[in-house]
């Protein structure tokens, strides 16, 4: 019994450290964002290096996730005559789910990784130090044109996604799934609606900040040199996918709610 | 703890003093580092710290600056406790109080150029062509060739970053220097410079903390000498009084037959 309470303590009190870490962290983003100016010029390169340079690999995975859906769709309903329905299924899918969820697990793996790795050598280095000494605020330097960087660049790569992923189901639609190309896209243009994209558009806001501000915080954090850096990685990837995972759920129950007193 | 709350808490001492140090402790976990520290330095004056490696002189100079918060004790910086302030109320004590880093902490994803144009960009408002001055002018002063401030960090030497820093460091104008070891590692030519350059900046009534293993720049430059010892001032003499009476912990610390 007393050997499972030692690990369960430091557990839960790592637990509170992480809630109350980045609960102070949040605080002090929002207070610079609002009291103070911001750097465009960090920000323009944060979003070429969150945006830019994750397109292809966003390209990549939606082209695949599209295609591999479109082909199990078809597989499964074939048997019960529903092929045609595979274009409305697929479409109201990605829009909803799988274009934010993929979008954002792969900017998670990619970006919240290279986030972390990059504040935490910053503090191994002294660099965040070097900031703080000659009077200038790293949250305002290095946290906000990252945390906001997300933020944009996140909804837009989501928006390619949705159109990729849809894409990779009509040509797997229409070479395997023997569908007429001209009813497929037709169908997907007529059978989902605006609530449809904007069920999963407002959810890469929250995502955003899930990737962003854990990344961001694993970093600052690093105390004792490089080998920490390393684990920092690890939990801003591990942390950011289990909240985008999770919270999708209570996101889109929320969603949901809201839809249905429209 | 709570008994030395007691102490009178300003020595009568110090009255012109710019920065003091009162009866200052900190700890890292178990480990005590600091057990009471206090000191001060006039405007104006040089105060040379020494102490074995791992006394704390480098938490002790991040401390006044703000980069460390004092578990007790009081760190007054021209009159005011810093120990208190909040990141944004400690930017103005940055402004006038530059630390330069034992290791330079140079900014690596930035040239040598951007490294100094940095403090400069941020706190003045300057045109482009006054800073490209500032900085090249500097550089020169701290006997880096002008070729320099092209190249990234990771492709100089550990005593030009060093030098790097220093010249960063200074670029604000501070009223107060802390340098942290500003000569190791450094040729005998550029440690001449570096004595130079702090000299140069006292004369134009700039008060500073020099923490040095390095004697003869102790000498050269600082008015009195500190030695940190067992996580107290152990010893403090004036220069003078150093080059007249060799007696005590502090000239077996310099000779060596102490830690
Ligand atoms: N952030 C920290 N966390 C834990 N311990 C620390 C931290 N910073 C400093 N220490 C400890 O405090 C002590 C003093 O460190 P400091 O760097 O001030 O030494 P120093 O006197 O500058 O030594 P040197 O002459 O080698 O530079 C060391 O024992 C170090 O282990
Ligand atoms: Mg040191």
């Amino acid at each position: 019994m007393l050997t499972l309470m030692k690990p369960l303590t430091s557990f839960t009190i790592e637990m509170l450290h992480f809630l109350g870490g980045i609960g102070y962290l949040t605080r002090d983003i929002f207070r610079e964002l609002f009291k103070s100016r911001i750097y465009w010029r960090l920000l323009i390169e944060q979003i070429y290096q969150v945006g830019m340079r994750s397109a292809p690999l966003i390209v990549v995975t939606a082209v695949s996730v599209g295609m591999v859906m479109s082909l199990q769709f078809g597989l499964g309903l074939e048997k019960f005559g529903g092929k045609m329905y595979v274009p409305k299924l697929l479409a109201v899918t990605i829009l909803r789910e799988m274009g934010p969820m993929f979008t954002s697990l792969m900017l998670a793996a990619r970006v919240g990784a290279g986030i972390a790795s990059e504040i935490g050598s910053m503090v191994v280095t002294q660099q965040i130090d070097a900031i703080r000494a000659l009077g200038t605020s790293p949250i305002r330097k290095i946290v906000l044109p990252r945390v906001l960087a997300c933020l944009i660049a996140l909804p837009i790569l989501c928006a390619v996604t949705n159109i990729v992923a849809n894409a990779g189901g009509l040509i797997i639609g229409a070479v395997e799934l023997k569908l007429d190309p001209g009813f497929y896209l037709l169908k997907v243009l007529s059978t989902s609606n605006v609530s449809d994209y904007l069920s999963g558009f407002g959810k890469t806001f929250f995502f955003a900040l899930f990737i962003a501000i854990p990344a961001c915080y694993f970093g600052l954090n690093v105390k004792n040199g490089t080998k920490e850096v390393g684990i920092a990685t690890t939990k801003a990837v591990v942390v950011s996918s289990i909240l985008i995972l999770v919270g999708d759920f209570f996101i889109s129950k929320v969603f949901w709610m809201v839809e249905k007193l429209l | 703890m709570k008994h030395k709350e007691q102490q009178p808490e300003q020595p009568t001492e110090a009255p012109q003093s710019y920065i003091e140090v009162i009866d200052f402790h900190k700890s890292f976990g178990e480990k005590k580092v600091h057990d009471g520290v206090s000191f001060y330095v006039r405007k104006g004056e040089c105060l040379g710290l020494i102490g074995g490696s791992g006394t704390g002189k480098s938490v002790l100079l991040r401390t006044l600056v703000g980069l460390e918060k004092p578990d007790q004790g009081k760190v007054m910086v021209d009159g005011i406790d810093i120990g208190p302030m909040n990141e944004r109320q400690l930017i103005d004590i940055r402004k006038k109080v530059a630390y330069a880093f034992q290791g330079g902490a140079l900014f690596d994803s930035m040239t040598v150029y951007e490294n100094l144009a940095y403090p400069l960009r941020e706190h003045f408002q300057l045109s482009e062509k006054e800073i490209s001055d500032q900085i090249l002018s500097q550089l020169e002063e701290f006997g880096l060739d002008s070729g320099t401030h092209r190249l990234f960090p990771g492709s100089l030497s550990g005593g030009m970053q060093k030098r790097v820093g220093l010249a960063r460091a200074m670029m604000m104008h501070p009223e107060v220097v802390l340098y942290d070891e500003p000569t190791a590692g450094l040729d005998p030519y550029n440690t001449k410079k570096i004595q130079e350059s702090i000299l140069k900046l006292k004369a134009k009534g700039v008060t500073s903390i020099l923490v040095t293993h390095d004697m003869p720049t102790v000498y050269a430059v600082c008015d009195k000498v500190a030695l940190l010892q067992n996580g107290r001032i152990s010893e403090q003499y004036t220069i003078d009084k150093l080059k007249q009476e060799p007696s005590g912990a502090m000239t077996e610390f310099i000779n060596g037959e102490s830690a």
